[in-house]
């Protein structure tokens, strides 16, 4: 006798969801040992290797001490607050996580408007930085959260007006279906990825960047710079509640760089079509470590910028960039989306670009700051 | 199993909508009032009407929220404590609530079988905006464009 519709779904939906908290569970322990490991070689230094073979049993090690740590809420906190803070913020990492496609029908959950739902969900991260950061009743707290808001919100709009493009040219906000626009090969050797086309790389390297501050990481994490506002919103915290911001930070991390992935290199797609008997899901994997490991690579490689240099760098640079790109593949689209198009959406990029790095004078010779306070 | 669905989603944001109306503390209060569009934003992913619940989520949740959050933060000396009911805000609140139960109660109820309704698509909404809607759309546009650019002069550095 076959079970009822609700219960195959209540229990494939169940499935879905262990698998995908296994996997990146997974993923975020390797992670961390090995952003550890990396930016000690980058540093010279050896990094963890006590712990297992390789230091590889660490996180294991990390975890068990953050379980049994104390966990302290402040006298004056807002107790209710302070503790669904973090929660939330896991939880929003969590669902954004649903809606990639990790391999060949292996979307765990289709929605019509996919992309929408990541953005949607994302949003909310937001709220809950604020949460934590006026829950703790603090000043440094307070200070991080205005900060990480200021920049989250800046640069929401370049990681959504670049997605812009792709969704036009695909004329859909399905990833499947983005995904699935992207394959063949032209020539029969270079991938159709929309990464390949000039709008599609500049919006590429756009995404990156606004990804990299949404996830508050080294260059853009002056929410926590640990050198003037302690841990920003999570200087409050300790114990467990700690590790599920770093937790969280991280699911947003593998989120961004993942729909990085589906959006502009080919989703599971491989590059070569004499390499397509590796299943997709490794492709896909594949792709996503290695953005993972150029966001190591930064941050064992860049200081941190000032807030203003960052928020400057969002309104003048790459919300025009990013509203080129959108004309870029309007262009390439009505130019015959072949060689032509190409160049003619390169030679819009190249335009603006030239002259926005004119009106910007970024040629200009260093002189004092002025300051300017608020009245 | 979806009208056992609604009933919870019913309650909760109900619950919210009524804690965001009576709690003491301000910030509680816009919290849980971002909680009452949750709720009502899972009204519409219950209906099948996705685009409209996602872009409620992503308009009044990551703004509109995060706005109210913002301007109690910067307008309020002491954000807890707002003590004394509203007597006027109660009173329209009944006559809203009095006037629209009156119209309801009014108003004959015709038995029509649910018409066959397309599923709402993001493409059907597209099309939709881009055709028949295109004016005020541009509308809109023109008039968050106008918002945009007062912000920036009010935020202008005066010339000394």
């Amino acid at each position: 006798m076959p079970a009822p519709a609700w219960v195959v779904q209540i229990v494939s939906s169940f499935v879905k969801i262990f698998v995908l908290l296994a996997v990146f569970l997974t993923l975020f322990a390797l992670m961390s040992v090995l952003e550890r490991k990396i930016l000690g070689r980058i540093q010279n230094r050896y990094g963890p290797n006590r712990v297992g073979p390789f230091g590889l049993l660490q996180p294991v090690a990390d975890g068990i001490k953050m379980l049994i740590k104390e966990d302290i809420v402040p006298a004056r906190a807002d107790k209710l607050l302070h503790f669904l803070a973090p929660i939330l913020i896991a939880a929003a990492a969590i669902l954004a996580l649903g809606v990639i496609p990790y391999g060949r029908n292996m979307t765990p959950f289709t929605i019509d408007g996919g992309i929408l739902f990541f953005f949607a969900v994302g949003s909310t991260t937001e709220l809950a930085v604020f949460m934590a950061g006026w829950g703790s009743n603090n000043k440094f707290s307070m200070l991080g959260a205005m900060r990480a808001i200021a920049q989250m919100i800046s640069y929401e709009l370049p990681l959504i007006i670049t997605v812009l493009p792709v969704v036009m040219v695909v004329g859909s906000l399905t990833p499947d279906r983005i995904v699935a626009a992207q394959a063949g090969y032209t020539l029969g050797l270079v991938p159709r990825w929309f990464v390949f086309t000039p709008w599609g790389a500049t919006a590429f390297i756009l995404f990156f960047v606004s990804g990299l501050v949404e996830s508050n990481r080294t260059p853009f994490d002056v929410p926590e710079g640990e050198s003037e506002i302690v841990a920003g919103h999570m200087t409050e915290y300790s114990g467990f509640k700690y590790a599920t911001f770093f937790l969280a930070e991280y699911l947003g991390m593998f989120a961004i760089t993942g729909l990085a992935a589906t959006l502009f290199l080919g989703g599971w797609h491989s590059p070569l079509s004499a390499l397509e008997f590796i299943p997709s899901y490794v492709w896909f994997f594949a792709k996503l470590s290695a953005l993972l490991l150029v966001y190591i690579w930064l941050r064992g490689t860049l200081p941190r910028t000032r807030i203003d240099q960052i928020m400057n760098f969002a309104w003048k640079f790459m919300l025009p960039m990013s509203f080129t790109c959108v004309i870029a593949a309007a262009v390439w689209h009505y130019a015959g989306r072949g060689l032509r198009g190409w160049l003619w959406s390169f030679v819009v990029i190249a335009i603006v670009y030239t002259a926005l790095s004119m009106l910007l004078d970024t040629q200009r010779k260093f002189a004092p700051r002025t300051y300017r306070f608020a009245e | 199993m979806s009208s056992a669905a609604f009933v919870l989603i019913a309650i909760l944001t109900l619950a919210a909508a009524l804690a965001a109306a009576t709690l003491q503390n301000l910030m509680h209060a816009a919290l849980s009032f971002a909680v009452a569009l949750v709720g009502v934003a899972a009204f519409f992913f219950l209906l099948g009407a996705e685009f409209v619940g996602l872009v409620l989520v992503f308009v009044y949740i990551g703004a509109v929220a995060v706005l109210i959050v913002f301007t109690i933060l910067l307008t309020r000396r002491d954000v807890g404590n707002d003590r004394g009911a509203n007597w006027g805000g109660a009173f329209l609140a009944v006559a809203v609530f009095g006037g629209l139960a009156w119209a309801v109660f009014k108003t004959q109820s015709i038995a029509i079988g649910a018409p066959h309704i397309r599923t709402l698509t993001v493409k059907r909404i597209g099309e939709a905006l881009m055709t028949s809607y295109v004016w005020p759309l541009q509308c809109v546009g023109l008039l968050l464009t106008a918002a945009l650019i007062g912000a920036l002069v009010l935020v202008m550095e005066e010339k000394r």
